[in-house]
């Protein structure tokens, strides 16, 4: 089986005071290496949380889950870290660059936290996960220099530097315009071709037609799990689009 | 992660934000500046009094007649008379530790030449009394053992009563002053001390042979002092102990019995002084730690400011990899970052001050290596110190919450 994902009755409790909010009410399935999942639910149906347990940022409740064959749920915080940072690469909505550096360091940092990792071969992998998202002529610009189109891009070569064994995207179009956004989205389906494994989370349904798979969430239980045998590509949407925007508009 | 990437993180964030850093730094180098520059002022003052007091004889001790006044009873006669010149003898040939020793009998009273008197002191010595004092011969010579067997109406001046009684400038060797009733040729002039640190003038004296002064000034046989000085500073105690078993013996004190003699010596004094300005360079220094404090608790509210403005940059290197200690680290470099600059900036600062203080106010000062040492460790401690409860609270935020902070 060649399983990257496989989580088993996930359950996820908060203690607010007095009471308990169930965010996930036994959550069960496997995502196998190079799916394109999409992970879809309104508001509060427990999307963040589940990204998070996948993410190695929190542990569940109950249930158990293995991330590239490491049971996950019983490893300590200093593990968890490291297993972020070797397992899973995270693009959020907001991009998260650091303020006042440059594309190449942002891309660098999450091999600084891999002591296996050299200088040389750090850079050479920043430049190679660059080039891979489009800005391998945008090495040295600032990230308060660059479109939020470019913020993401950068973003994404940084959730690829570690070649992860899956990326984590949550809303990740959401700041975006609609070109942009599908740009992006574009730009996800290419790593996906080349036999990446990505779990993309929205709450926008026209994006799940992109994907090869659909994760539907309510109420902290998955509802729907289908499979899109033809999903829409987001470049010849693209060519749809008219560029009345600049190609690297602000967002909107 | 590796120092070498640490550093740069922490260099590159107090770049971004330089006037910050540097007034947050200020507090630091005020500190450390004004550590050493007291620390300096004080070593100084206490140098320069040891300096003198080592000018006088640091290593002088005085013997006097009658015992420790505590009691405030025993006052006879006899008792303050104890010291003879048999205890005096006894001393110069049976102590180990004492290289000179001589007779002191004194008396105030005025030195007259001609229509010109002044009040001074005469001093009845021997020849000894010139090395244990530091007292130079500058003009003529001293008075010699045959003037003291003879009671000689001899006697050696210091500057002062030279130029109180002879204003015109001329040598007053070979001249006759009168000491109250008794004439006495000055064969020498003392070369000029100048005041101690007590203010008293030590030029301001007449020294004959004790003969003299006992016989001819005084009428007493007995000896109002014995003044000695140990081989050095250091075998002073051991020259006490030598001396008071001595005069014991030769006074036939029993066991139990008290001293019919009192000692002192220029290491008391030494001590005494020295202890003043020591005591003035911890609360100087207490003063100044008391900056670097302040200046800790600067380097403490700015890095919790920090860790609050980068809580999202903490929640994004928590979710690519960074463990509680990577962050740790990073926030405890960079404060100690900002009190190590700090700290250098200080030591050259305070340095500064210290040679501006003596440049300008010619005030002795002497920076200590330690003291510079020390309050590069102090600092460099305060960096730590007070960096580790921010960078703790930085390393022990949630990454979820960390990366969803607004
Ligand atoms: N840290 C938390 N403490 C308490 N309740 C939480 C916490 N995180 C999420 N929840 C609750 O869990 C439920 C699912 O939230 P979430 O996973 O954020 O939903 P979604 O991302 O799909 O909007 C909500 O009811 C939310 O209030
Ligand atoms: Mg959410």
């Amino acid at each position: 089986m060649d399983e990257v994902i496989r989580l088993e009755h996930i359950r996820r409790d908060f203690v607010v005071g007095e009471e308990t909010v169930h965010a996930l009410r036994g959550v069960s399935f496997a995502i196998r290496r190079g799916e394109f999942v999409t992970v879809m639910g309104t508001s509060g149906s427990g999307k963040s949380t589940l990204l998070n347990i996948l993410g190695c940022l929190d542990t569940p409740t109950a249930g158990e889950y293995w991330l590239d064959g490491v049971a996950v749920r019983t490893m300590g915080k200093d593990a968890r870290a490291t297993l972020r940072n070797r397992k899973i690469g995270f693009v959020f909505q907001n991009y998260n660059l650091l303020p006042k550096t440059t594309a190449i360091e942002n891309v660098e940092l999450p091999l600084m936290y891999n002591p296996s990792c050299g200088v040389a071969e750090r850079r050479e992998r920043a430049v190679a996960a660059l080039r891979a998202v489009g800005l391998g002529d945008r090495l040295l610009h600032k990230s308060n220099q660059m479109s939020g189109g470019q913020m993401q891009r950068v973003a994404i070569a940084r959730a690829l530097v570690n070649n992860p064994a899956v990326i984590l995207a949550d809303e990740a179009t959401g700041n975006l315009d609609t070109r942009t956004s599908f740009e992006v989205l574009d730009l996800f389906q290419r790593l996906h071709a080349g036999g990446r494994t990505i779990i993309f989370v929205t709450h926008n349904p026209e994006i799940a037609q992109y994907s090869s798979r659909n994760i539907t969430l309510r109420d902290g239980r998955v509802i729907a799990d289908t499979s899109n045998p033809a999903p829409l590509d987001a470049a010849a949407t693209l060519a749809q689009i008219p560029s009345a925007s600049p190609e690297d508009a602000p967002p909107t | 992660m590796h120092i070498g990437n640490l550093l740069k993180i922490a260099f590159k964030a107090l770049g971004n934000n330089k006037l910050r850093a540097f007034l947050t730094m200020l507090g630091i180098i005020i500190g450390v500046a004004s550590v050493i520059t007291m620390l300096a002022i004080g070593q100084g003052s206490k140098r320069s009094i040891q300096a003198e007091i080592s000018e006088m004889g640091s290593n002088m001790i005085m013997v006097h007649p009658g015992g420790d006044m505590r009691g405030g009873v025993r006052l006879e006669a006899d008792d303050m008379e104890s010291l003879t010149l048999a205890d005096l003898e006894a001393i110069r040939t049976e102590t180990r530790y004492v290289s000179y020793v001589s007779p002191s009998v004194n008396s105030a009273g005025q030195a007259v030449y001609g229509a010109r008197n002044t009040p001074t002191t005469v001093y009845g010595v021997s020849a000894d009394y010139l090395d244990i004092r530091r007292y130079r011969v500058a003009d003529g010579d001293f008075f010699t053992e045959q003037d003291i067997r003879a009671a000689a109406k001899v006697c050696v001046v210091g500057r002062t009563v030279v130029d109180e009684l002879f204003p015109d400038g001329g040598s007053p060797v070979g001249r006759i002053v009168r000491f109250g009733t008794i004439p006495l040729r000055i064969v020498g002039v003392l070369e000029s001390k100048g005041y101690n640190s007590m203010g008293m003038d030590q030029d301001d004296l007449i020294l004959a042979p004790y003969t003299t002064v006992q016989k001819r000034v005084l009428a007493i046989t007995h000896l109002q002092e014995i003044t000695c000085s140990a081989l050095s500073e250091g075998y002073t105690d051991r020259a006490i102990g030598e001396i008071t078993a001595l005069l014991r013996r030769n006074h036939k004190l029993r066991e139990g019995q008290d001293d019919d003699f009192t000692i002192h010596s220029q290491q008391e004094l030494s001590n005494m002084l020295t202890s003043t300005s020591d005591m003035m360079s911890v609360l100087l220094a207490a003063v100044a730690g008391i900056s670097l404090l302040v200046g800790g608790i600067g380097i403490m509210n700015i890095m919790y400011v920090s860790v609050t403005e980068r809580t999202r940059e903490i929640g994004l290197r928590m979710s690519i990899g960074a463990r509680g200690r990577d962050i740790l680290a990073q926030f405890l470099i960079e404060s100690v970052l900002i009190s190590v600059a700090g700290g250098l900036l200080g030591v050259l600062a305070g340095v500064g001050a210290s040679l501006a203080v003596r440049a300008l106010a010619s005030y002795p000062i002497y920076i200590q290596p330690w003291s510079v040492l020390l309050s590069f460790a102090v600092c460099t401690f305060t960096g730590v110190f007070f960096g580790w409860y921010p960078a703790q609270k930085a390393a022990r935020l949630d990454p979820i919450e960390a990366i969803r902070y607004e």
